[in-house]
């Protein structure tokens, strides 16, 4: 009974072959901040090491030290941060060029994946890891590994254990006595690891040794489970992910189009089919990038969000808009049409009574784009700031409004409501002057130096007596930069006329903000 | 909706009661931007769709206070030469249509974008002078309260508005616009002596 469980079996294990990219985060990071590969670069995850380049590794840099002492240890060290979605975007593209060789990749985590052994088409394992060694360099990623064996964790390790570029390959039935000279340390509990350890089991041999029955009851469940793996009984499949599907959709003109109409014209059919096609994956696009393909080196690329999600004849829009705002230089030969961001149809979709602006507003307002522009309509917004100016936006209409700031901060210096009716978009030159005639200014301190008695909001207007006046108000934004700083006091001034004003001074210059007309 | 020549009231904010009643397909003359927004706050409160063409100056901050709902709103700040074109156009998509004209209109153009109102049961509201308008609202005398000598902050303001229709004599009232609750409200019982009120 107990040789039997002890006895690995080999039939219960298929061959299993691990892809290791050591380093991936680096590699990751290399590659979309588009950083030499000679430079010593580290990527850093709560203060700390989490990962480095071998440039790095030669300077001192560890795993696991904090971010000042690597810097102190190799004063050029370039520190990145960590980003899990970088890592996995970048081994988006890897996992591609596997599965050009052969389907069904599971990704394990980012820098490793594992696959069946596609032996029989290549002729052999070695020569099978050959091809995908060669696929991986063309690919750009120089350093790879792989390691083929009974069982993904026998895998893994033999991939551990290769030369960049190169295989360890594991004969059928030789994992656990390959896993069996192995230290105890490659299983990832590190928790468990140190148990072992004072238990005195230093290799995988030592724990696999003892019999299965008395682990279970000792460690549990878990330590049941390394000890299966410990033995070689590593009975995970390489359940092969679905690849994601081609939605880009691109339409190409033979011969090239100059003029803008019979562009926008052969794109309807295809935005059409773009969001059919997304429809029957249950999505619908959020953001799209259209890019506009020139006869030459040319290539117009903008992105587009959309406030809900796009139709067809949102995306021909689109295209029209990106035509006018960016004319092409050259004859067009194509447009493609990118899903950016797409989400479910299901967080997306309508109540019952319609939630958003009726089909009938959209079309008009359309209309109105393709004549004006497609940002002189605008959909207002309210948005943080100090200045009356500063707390309203517009956004072109269609798309998402972005950048805005916070309104729920303190925004110190804003003035009290109610709110002025009539804000200048430029403000006006204004004077504001003493019973003397002396200008009326503010000290660095915040203090008027005399009343003000006379006013006027705009050059052309006469001098207008005071009836009424509060202030100052005074912001000092960005006083921590030297070059942006600016120290203006607001005031609010009513004339004898009934008339009400939003003044600003800045270096003794007075301008009108607003009217509270 | 089409061929229909019905006139429908619109909903209007309380204080107007007695003085003016919006009507679908009419034009309404308006000489300053809280009484635009006035009038707008009532049938954008109500659910109606607002487009405002020509108007920069727009203070989208105080709207929001009066009540209109900038969700259903459309801004045209600059609509250029074809400015007659695009309010048009807004015509066709909104209840309530803002123009501040950057140039004189004549009676032919105005004519024509009435018919236009009519048949889109829509209103025009014109910032500034237009030719033969329904009624025009003008503010004839204003103060403003909670400002000092050096101290406060304005806070809400009487203003005496007129109403004209025609020839008939004009209508008068006194309301805070806005209040210190940044509402449109009746003044109950005018005060003679406006004195300022002490904010600390």
């Amino acid at each position: 009974m107990t040789e039997l469980l002890t006895r690995p079996r080999s039939s219960a294990t298929s061959r299993m072959m691990v892809i290791w990219c050591p380093d991936w985060p680096v590699i990751a990071a290399m590659v979309e901040e588009s950083l030499p590969a000679h430079l010593p670069i580290a990527v850093v995850q709560h203060n700390q090491v989490f990962a480095c380049s071998a440039p790095a590794r030669t300077e001192g840099v560890r795993r696991g030290m904090r971010r000042r002492d690597a810097s102190a240890t190799c004063p050029d060290l370039v520190l990145v941060d960590h980003n899990p979605n970088r890592d996995l975007r970048a081994f988006e593209d890897i996992l591609s060029v596997v599965e050009e060789v052969s389907p069904g990749v599971a990704p394990i985590r980012p820098g490793l994946c594992a696959l069946g052994v596609p032996s029989r088409y290549y002729g052999g394992e070695p020569q099978a890891a050959a091809v995908l060694a060669e696929r991986l360099v063309q690919a750009g990623v120089w350093d790879c590994r792989i390691g083929i064996a009974d069982g993904m964790f026998a895998a893994e390790q033999a991939a551990r254990r290769a030369a960049p570029q190169d295989s360890v390959i594991i004969g059928p039935g030789e994992s656990a006595e390959f896993l069996s000279g192995l230290p105890i340390g490659v299983l990832e509990d590190t928790e468990m690891v140190s148990l072992l350890k004072r238990l005195g089991l230093r290799s995988l041999g030592d724990f696999a040794v003892l019999s299965a029955r008395d682990v279970l009851t000792r460690f549990g469940r878990e330590g049941a489970w390394y000890h299966r793996l410990a033995r070689g009984l590593d009975t995970r499949s390489a359940a092969g992910r679905t690849p994601p599907p081609e939605l880009d959709a691109y339409v190409d003109f033979t011969p090239p189009l100059e003029v803008m109409e019979p562009i926008v014209f052969s794109v309807r059919q295809t935005a059409e089919k773009f969001v059919a096609e997304l429809a029957r994956h249950g999505l619908v696009c959020t953001t799209a990038r259209i890019e506009i393909v020139g006869d030459g080196s040319w290539n117009g690329s903008r992105r587009w969000a959309h406030p809900r999600w796009f139709g067809a004849s949102d995306l021909v829009d689109r295209v029209h808009w990106q035509l006018q705002g960016d004319p092409p230089p050259q004859p067009v030969t194509g447009v493609r049409l990118v899903p950016e961001s797409v989400e479910s149809m299901a967080d997306q979709g309508e109540g019952l009574w319609g939630s958003a602006p009726d089909e009938r507003i959209n079309r008009g307002v359309a209309r109105l784009q393709s004549m004006l522009g497609h940002e002189a309509v605008q959909s207002p917004t309210l948005q943080g700031g100090r200045s009356p100016r500063a707390r309203q936006a517009g956004t072109p209409w269609g798309e998402r409004s972005a950048g805005l700031r916070r309104r729920g901060l303190p925004w110190p210096g804003s003035i009290p409501p109610p709110a002025p009716t009539c804000v200048f978009a430029e403000p006006h030159v204004a004077t504001v002057v003493g019973a003397e005639g002396q200008p009326v200014g503010v000290t660095t301190r915040g203090v008027v130096t005399t009343e003000p008695m006379l006013f006027k909001a705009q050059e052309s207007d006469e001098l207008m007596r005071v009836e009424a006046w509060a202030g100052p108000w005074p912001i000092d934004e960005l006083w921590w930069d030297p070059v942006q700083a600016r120290q203006v006091a607001r005031f609010q001034v009513v004339g004898v006329d009934g008339s009400a004003w939003l003044l600003v001074v800045e270096n003794s210059q007075w301008w009108t903000e607003a009217q509270y007309a | 909706m089409q061929g229909t020549a019905a006139s429908r009231p619109l909903e209007m904010v309380p204080a107007f009661a007695g003085l003016l009643q919006l009507k679908t397909g009419a034009t309404y003359g308006v000489d300053c931007p809280s009484l635009v927004m006035a009038l707008m706050a009532g049938p954008s409160r109500a659910g109606a769709w607002s487009a405002v063409v020509g108007a920069a100056d727009f203070g989208l901050e105080a709207a929001v206070e009066y009540g209109v709902d900038l969700e259903r709103t459309i801004l045209v700040p600059d609509p250029g030469e074809q400015w007659l074109s695009v309010v048009a156009g807004l015509i066709d998509v909104a209840t309530v249509v803002v123009v501040r004209p950057p140039a004189p209109v004549t009676e032919h153009q105005a004519a024509r974008l009435t018919s236009r109102l009519r048949q889109r049961d829509a209103v025009l509201i014109a910032w500034g002078d237009w030719p033969r308008v329904d009624a025009r609202l003008t503010v004839r005398a204003s103060s403003w309260q909670g400002l000092g000598r050096g101290y406060g902050h304005l806070v809400g303001r009487q203003a005496t508005v007129t109403v004209r229709r025609g020839t008939a004599p004009p209508r008068e009232a006194l309301m805070w616009l806005p209040d210190a609750d940044r509402q449109i409200t009746l003044v109950e019982s005018p005060l003679t002596p406006m004195h300022a009120v002490r904010v600390s």
